[in-house]
């Protein structure tokens, strides 16, 4: 059995950029949801969640040692750094777009997660 | 021997807390303090500041923060090493020198300054002996807009620094330095560690990496459970407890707000990361899948394992050009259909623009109140939204155009849709843009130019 739980109450995470890409790093609120997020946060379902906010691909790095994922977006800042006419031209708000997810979770965990 | 040193971190950016320096050496032990001045834009600031007052060119709230803290600095025996020397290394250690000597500390502070990282006056000659300095995203060879360039920088290691330590600098005052060599440095002075010690030197770039944001390790701007943060007021800033062996701890001084635990050192480790395998610097490639954290107490986290590869042979360059010009207009709109009129207001300035015959490489809109920040993964509008601030913002090369759009904004009041409101800001000023070009170049071009002076006050 499964239910869909909001990736912000498995993960938190922050966000920064490196020229026209961002960085999100989600980080597992407890060391046994990592392998959840492992799973769940495929480079094609982020992709697909964020939509046209990233035009380039997506890629992944696995941190189990910080039970955290790496994601890079790119082209995803409007030409970046002091071109960008963005508001959040830096990405510091991907984290969080990012944690709007829903993903599918085991129904004891997502009965943990709502309690 | 298993000696201890704190390397404190002032300041994550030049702009952050005044205080936070201050604060780091008076209220607990510290050996060392780092402060970080520079972002990816900074040095292109400074160049344009330098050009219109040749005394400038350096982050200015160093001098005075120095004046401030000297006397304690000298008092406690705690060396500061600083990248505040921007494009004006020389400015910033005199300003130093003068305010040691205004403190009365004749003859008792050695000031460092590096020099030979801004390599500006020497992009025509490198590119002759074919260095094009590709733009690492692009591809494209500097030669491109070379005629625009503003400002260049190499980022330098660790290497200098240590000279100026063994040399009895107190304060050692560098251009683009790396943010991460600034904490390390003192790790390889005080340890003696060698050249190639890598899972050593990778160590001490993991803690550069958790002190170079400030209070981003200590629980600010920490989405955890941040509204548990204690006392973010009074956030203490970052102290590292590095031991010989590559091991440390990150603490803060005892009675500052905030939080070190494994969450907030985790989120600050993943910022602003690429590769976690290949967290290149000039001295060492560290790889964070590596880095152990465990909580051995109340606002300790003691961080251990990691491991390091040798450097490469190339050094990271950061160049500023000037590339065209943008204004940004804002206007608030209140209820009802907040949204529907901002949208309204959107679509007449855009046709206004268009019947001007303006022409920009972008016009963006964004309603700040409802999808700025996450854009369609916001929805649709809340249906009874009390205001939305409209944020219209153009890009182009021709300065003229963009001027012109800037005297467009008012206007809407008037001839627009209704109940709007917050243009006391007055007009949108054209800015120049001036953006980054990062390259990769032959360490062996720079590092011979490196010079190290010490001058005492």
């Amino acid at each position: 059995m499964s239910a869909t739980v909001q990736l912000l109450r498995l993960a938190h995470a922050r966000s920064g950029d490196k020229g026209d890409t961002v960085n999100v790093g989600v980080i597992a609120r407890r060391p046994e949801w990592y392998p959840l997020l492992v799973e769940a946060l495929t480079v094609d379902r982020v992709k697909r969640h964020f939509g046209e906010l990233v035009r380039g691909p997506v890629e992944r790095f696995e941190l189990p040692n910080l039970n955290a994922l790496n994601f890079l977006l790119h082209e995803a800042l409007d030409g970046g750094g002091t071109v960008s006419l963005m508001t959040d031209a830096q990405g510091k708000t991907f984290s969080t777009a990012m944690l709007r997810m829903r993903i599918e979770v085991p129904d004891d965990v997502a009965r943990e997660v709502s309690a | 021997m298993n000696r201890l040193i704190r390397i404190a971190s002032g300041q994550g950016f030049w702009g952050d807390r005044l205080d936070a320096p201050i604060d780091q050496v008076r209220r607990g032990p510290i050996d060392y303090l780092v402060l970080d001045y520079l972002a990816e834009v900074t040095m292109s600031i400074l160049q344009k500041q330098r050009s219109r007052n040749p005394a400038e060119g350096y982050a200015r709230d160093f001098v005075p923060l120095m004046e401030e803290i000297l006397p304690d600095l000298v008092e406690r025996n705690i060396r500061v090493l600083a990248n505040a020397g921007g494009v004006n290394i020389a400015a910033a250690r005199d300003g130093v020198l003068a305010a040691a000597r205004a403190r009365g500390l004749h003859g008792r502070v050695r000031v460092a300054a590096v020099f030979g990282d801004d390599i500006l006056d020497r992009l025509p000659e490198l590119i002759a002996r074919g260095h094009e300095l590709r733009n690492m995203d692009t591809g494209e060879p500097l030669a491109a807009v070379l005629d625009r360039v503003v400002s260049a920088n190499a980022y330098i290691g660790a290497g200098p620094m240590l000279e100026a330590l063994r040399r009895g600098a107190h304060i050692v005052v560098t251009g683009r330095s790396t943010d991460t060599a600034l904490t390390y440095a003192p790790m390889m002075h005080a340890f003696g560690w060698p050249a190639d010690a890598w899972d050593h030197l990778a160590a001490g770039v993991v803690a550069g990496h958790i002190n170079e944001c400030g209070a981003q390790a200590t629980g600010g701007n920490f989405l955890g459970d941040w509204q548990h943060v204690p006392d973010l007021a009074d956030v203490g800033f970052p102290i590292i407890e590095a031991h010989s062996d590559g091991s440390f701890v990150v603490t803060k001084h005892e009675g500052t707000g905030g939080r070190v635990s494994v969450a907030t050192v985790t989120e600050q480790l993943v910022y602003e990361m690429g590769d976690p395998r290949e967290y290149i610097t000039p001295d060492v490639i560290a790889d964070f899948t590596t880095i152990r954290l465990a909580q051995e107490g109340p606002d300790r986290v003691r961080v251990s394992g990691v491991r390091g590869r040798p450097r490469t042979d190339r050094l990271k360059v950061s160049i500023a050009y000037r590339a065209g010009w943008k204004a940004v207009g804002t206007l608030v709109y209140a209820w009802p259909d907040a949204v529907e009129k901002a949208r309204a207001a959107d679509r007449i300035l855009r046709e206004r623009l268009d019947r001007l015959g303006l022409r920009f490489d972008e016009i963006r809109t964004e309603f700040v109140g409802w999808n700025a920040t996450h854009g369609p993964l916001a929805g649709p509008p809340p249906a009874d939204l009390a205001e939305v601030q409209l944020r219209v913002a153009v890009r182009g090369q021709d300065r003229a155009a963009v001027e012109r759009f800037g005297r467009e904004i008012a206007p809407l009041i008037l001839t627009g849709p209704p109940s709007v409101t917050g243009f006391a800001g007055g007009r949108p000023r054209p800015e120049e843009i001036v953006a980054y070009w990062p390259a990769l170049i032959d360490r062996r071009e720079i590092e011979p130019n490196l010079r190290v002076e010490v001058t005492e006050a």
